[in-house]
């Protein structure tokens, strides 16, 4: 990007992400408590999640899975990895230590492929239980310093997390936006998370920092947390590389720190510096022993991976020839196996991609039944339904589960004879004589005139196009 | 009194279980003033449990291995519904919502837990003097120590209040009482008795074992008490190891090393006493020749980092926020730091500084991460030791049981623990059988070592050493 100020120096943003997940696990990291979003506070809760004197931690092997499947979701090398204790002292961390894996992490590497084609790299994923749960309340707008009292939920103490460090190899908010979705679809493939940003269960920190273009330097970064949704990503993205880019064309620095994104503000704010860090004086949890998968196990969870968005988009490209966008989209909503399955089933593929699209927007419609989409299309391509028909049987198809012969009987929707359609336009062209002349005197957009007489006296069933063509024909034959 | 005896007893409906509990119960209000084992006699509970165990026998049913056995605990053990102190403030009126394993366990075989006994704060010491509701006196002479930090057990076991006890080890917690009690300490392997519900100091040291005036009895709890636990991740997954049924099976063919630098700096009336030992094993066929294993001395210095490393991260959760003693404060931070200001005592805040300082940037190569390569090789040198030894031998305490407050220095406090921490930094076995007296008529205790999981053929060695301790009036060359 460039200075809005200095046409000088082109800046070029340099992102990564720092994502943690909570695992889709029925208990809790190192505890049998359930790991339910939701439920009354402090009822999901064992010694172990309260760290009371005496309880011990016991890994979740669900959790290691989930992990070992994401890594390998994400191409990473799943390796033997070690719990840390990350000492600090804090009301809503039941034993004031949070245990976390630190310098060897369970997935090492690997990468993520955007749906535009670029890889991002991935550090590391790493997990780690999460902390309970703080309310402030009273003065101090939901801060701890200048509150009256602090409410506590150890229900979220313990749910497992999975981090997953990027590498800083995004250079624009909306290559951080398609990462994070891009993410968040594979999650939910793999069933590792359900993903949910504004529950939390999917919380995205941005490391941003500029640096002149066509350089491969890495300057100061800054991290940006509270990122509630994908559009607070690319906003809070954008607004502190114009900071960056701001400070360093009037010779000043950023300096390293963490921020606060205050969406309302549409800014971020300090919220601690470098210096103020804790010395978190990491060291090897002693109540937990190395954690090294067999090769078995990992090759087994390997077989057990479903397809994932990337494998999926480029399986509709195959099959349809679609562009790249509308395939991305398709595989988003999930669609993709029914148009896949309509296409193996004969169906035109360009209509096929046309209706999932833009005609099955509603909630049922990846369940439809492939074969039955595909006879759909075939009426459709055959003549038998208008394009107008199609989208309201396809609707009824979804709603109820019938044949899209069924319902087309049912509809009264059988396509109009050329003959019951030339009469209807003359009809219309009778009675609208100054628009035809309008019309033959080449202003095509006067149709809709012709056009709306014609379905207004069919209630809808006339085929638009059909309309043109025979209003066409009868200029070209008048001249 | 006997643990095999009452057990066996009690099952066949000889005695009653009320009657055993009645007579310990009698012993505790005769001395226990002036001994202070207790935190807390559990009179009532334990007359029901009695009673149900008496209840039981009389229905048919078999209430266990330990069925009426008198059991008192080192109170860093949660008990359900039961106060749990650590002899801290910090914990005041905490009643844990869960049993230790060790307790469901031990209750399960029909011990009747008797009390809580008292302990140097959150096992931090070696005399039962750093208790913050007062020290421990040795039933052997009340001017002095029962060592520590299981003071209480050990005291309890010897003052006949309890036949068996439970006590925690992280550098020689059990077997140092245990040898200044004139008792037998068990440590077990590291991982052989869960920890789940052990109120934690050193994770990575603290194992639990028996205390008992028997070897077998030592034998008849630990098999009790050993054995996988789904809630410990470091247990190791094995079932509980038969002990009793080789104790008589002697040392015949064993070769056991007495480890010289461990004989280094202890009292001559001690190292009478381990010589005298080798020359029973000897005796009763063991081949016993001396061994080197050098990291040994280094041991303490280690022993000394990665104990008060842990034991700072462990004790982070006595903040005042969920449970225990909490002094108010204008804000969080403060609150927090008032509240481990009254609650801790000198000694445990000074390993609280002294493990965070180790852990802190900058400092934990040189020290923690120092320390580590320092028990690495401990173990590394126990190992080679231990492949041509079947056991080693030494002392388990430089010296005899010493007078209150004598040893006001830290580092000589330390000093008590240089024998047995060893064996926590390798996690390995080892335990102290008494073996006749020293100086002041005061017991002294022999330490019996074995590698990972060697339990069996270690209680053959101290059978055999039980069988041939001198009697109380044997060849006391110190006594004064």
């Amino acid at each position: 990007m460039s200075s809005p100020r200095d046409g000088g120096t082109d800046w070029e943003m340099v992102i990564g992400l720092e994502v943690h997940v909570e695992l889709h696990t029925r208990t809790k990291m190192f505890s049998s408590a359930p790991n339910n979003f939701g439920d009354e506070p402090n009822t999901n809760i064992t010694p172990t999640c309260l760290g009371l004197p005496g309880s011990l931690p016991v890994l979740n092997e669900r959790a290691v899975e989930l992990a070992i499947t994401m890594g390998l979701a994400l191409n990473s090398e799943i390796a033997p990895s070690v719990f840390h204790r990350k000492n600090y002292f804090y009301p809503d961390m039941p034993k004031d230590f949070q245990i976390s894996q630190y310098d060897q992490p369970i997935c090492v590497g690997g990468w993520l492929e955007l749906p535009q084609g670029k890889r991002i790299g991935i550090e590391r994923a790493h997990l780690e239980e999460d902390t309970g749960k703080s309310t402030h309340v009273g003065g101090g707008g939901g801060r701890i310093h200048g509150s009256d009292y602090s409410l506590v939920d150890y229900n979220r103490a313990g749910v497992p997390l999975l981090e997953i460090v990027s590498r800083p190899h995004m250079n624009s908010p909306d290559e951080a936006r398609a990462y994070a979705e891009e993410l968040r679809a594979i999650l939910l493939a793999t069933g590792v998370s359900d993903a949910r940003m504004e529950e939390g269960s999917m919380r995205v920190d941005a490391n941003v920092s500029v640096r002149p273009a066509g350089t491969d330097e890495l300057r100061t970064r800054c991290e940006i947390k509270n990122l509630n949704s994908f559009r607070s990503l690319g906003r809070a993205i954008a607004y502190e590389a114009q900071r960056h880019i701001d400070l360093y064309e009037h010779g000043e620095e950023p300096t390293q720190e963490t921020r606060h994104w205050a969406e309302d503000e549409g800014r971020t704010h300090t919220l601690r510096s470098k210096e103020e860090a804790n010395d978190y004086r990491y060291f090897p949890e002693p109540d937990l022993v190395l954690l090294n998968p067999s090769r078995e196990w990992v090759e087994d969870l390997r077989a057990r991976l479903p397809e994932l968005p990337a494998q999926r988009r480029a399986a509709l490209r195959e099959a349809t020839g679609g562009e790249a966008a509308d395939v991305a989209a398709i595989v988003a909503r999930g669609l993709d196996r029914l148009v896949r399955g309509a296409v193996a089933a004969g169906a035109d593929p360009g209509r096929a991609l046309t209706h999932a699209g833009h005609n099955l927007s509603m909630d049922g419609a990846a369940d439809l039944d492939p074969a039955a989409f595909a006879a759909l299309i075939g009426m459709e391509k055959a003549g038998d339904l208008t394009a107008t028909q199609a989208k309201t049987v396809l609707a009824e198809m979804v709603d109820t589960g019938e044949s899209p012969e069924d319902i087309a009987a049912r509809l009264g929707f059988e396509a109009m004879d050329t003959s019951a359609l030339e009469e209807m336009v003359e009809r219309a062209v009778a009675a609208n004589d100054a628009a035809w002349q309008k019309f033959c005197a080449g202003e095509d957009k006067v149709q809709g005139v012709f056009v709306g007489f014609v379905m207004k006296e069919t209630r809808g069933q006339a085929d638009g196009k059909a309309v043109s063509a025979i209003l066409r024909a009868r200029r070209e034959a008048s001249r | 009194m006997s643990a095999v005896e009452i057990a066996a007893k009690v099952r066949s409906g000889e005695w009653s279980a009320v009657d055993v509990l009645e007579g310990h119960l009698e012993a505790i209000s005769a001395r226990e003033d002036e001994i202070h084992a207790f935190n807390l006699v559990m009179v009532e509970q334990a007359r029901r449990a009695a009673a149900a165990v008496d209840d039981a026998v009389a229905s048919g049913r078999d209430p266990g291995p330990l069925a009426g056995v008198p059991l008192a605990l080192k109170d860093n053990m949660c008990t359900h519904g039961v106060p749990t102190t650590c002899s801290s403030r910090i914990l005041d009126d905490w009643k844990p919502p869960y049993d230790a394993t060790v307790v469901t366990r031990a209750v399960e075989a029909g011990a009747v837990v008797i009390g809580k006994t008292n302990l140097d704060e959150f096992a931090m010491g070696s005399s039962t003097e750093h208790s913050a509701f007062g020290p421990t006196l040795n039933p052997h002479d009340t001017t002095r120590v029962p060592g520590g930090s299981s003071g209480g057990s050990a005291a309890a076991v010897a003052a006949g209040f309890s036949s068996l006890a439970l006590g925690s080890d992280t550098g020689g917690s059990i077997r140092q009482p245990a040898a200044l009690c004139g008792v037998v300490g068990v440590k077990p392997t590291y991982g052989l008795v869960s920890r789940y519900g052990l109120v934690a100091f050193a994770s990575s040291l603290d194992q639990i074992g028996p205390f008992a005036t028997s070897v077998a009895d030592a034998a008849l709890m630990l098999e009790v008490i050993a054995g996988h636990d789904p809630m410990d991740s470091t247990s190791i997954p094995r079932p509980s190891p038969d002990i009793s049924s080789h104790l008589d099976q002697g040392v015949e063919g064993m070769r056991i090393g007495l480890v010289t630098e461990l004989m280094e700096g202890i009292d001559p009336d001690v190292s009478a006493r381990v010589h005298q030992a080798a020359e029973a094993l000897t005796a009763a066929g063991a081949v016993v020749d001396e061994v080197s294993v050098p990291a040994t001395l280094y041991g303490l210095t280690a022993y000394y980092l990665i104990a008060p490393a842990e034991a700072s991260s462990n004790l982070a959760r006595f903040d005042g926020v969920r449970y225990g003693l909490r002094v108010d404060g204008p804000d969080t931070a403060e609150m927090m730091i008032r509240t481990r200001s009254a609650g801790f005592g000198d000694e445990v805040k000074a390993r609280i500084m002294l493990g965070t300082f180790a852990l802190s940037a900058g400092y934990y190569e040189a020290f923690y991460g120092k320390a580590q390569k320092v028990r690495t090789l401990v173990r590394r040198e126990f190992a080679a030791a231990y492949a041509d030894h079947d056991l080693l031998l030494s002392p388990t305490s430089p010296s005899v049981a010493f007078p209150l407050g004598a040893k006001a220095d830290p580092m000589s406090m330390y000093m008590c623990d240089v024998c047995t921490l060893p064996s926590n930094l390798s996690g390995e076995a080892a335990m102290s059988v008494p073996y006749g007296t020293g100086a002041h008529g005061l017991p002294v205790g022999v330490q019996v070592l074995a590698p990972a999981m060697g339990e069996v053929e270690m209680f053959r060695a101290a059978a055999v050493l039980e069988a041939a301790a001198p009697s109380d009036h044997d060849g006391e060359e110190g006594r004064s």
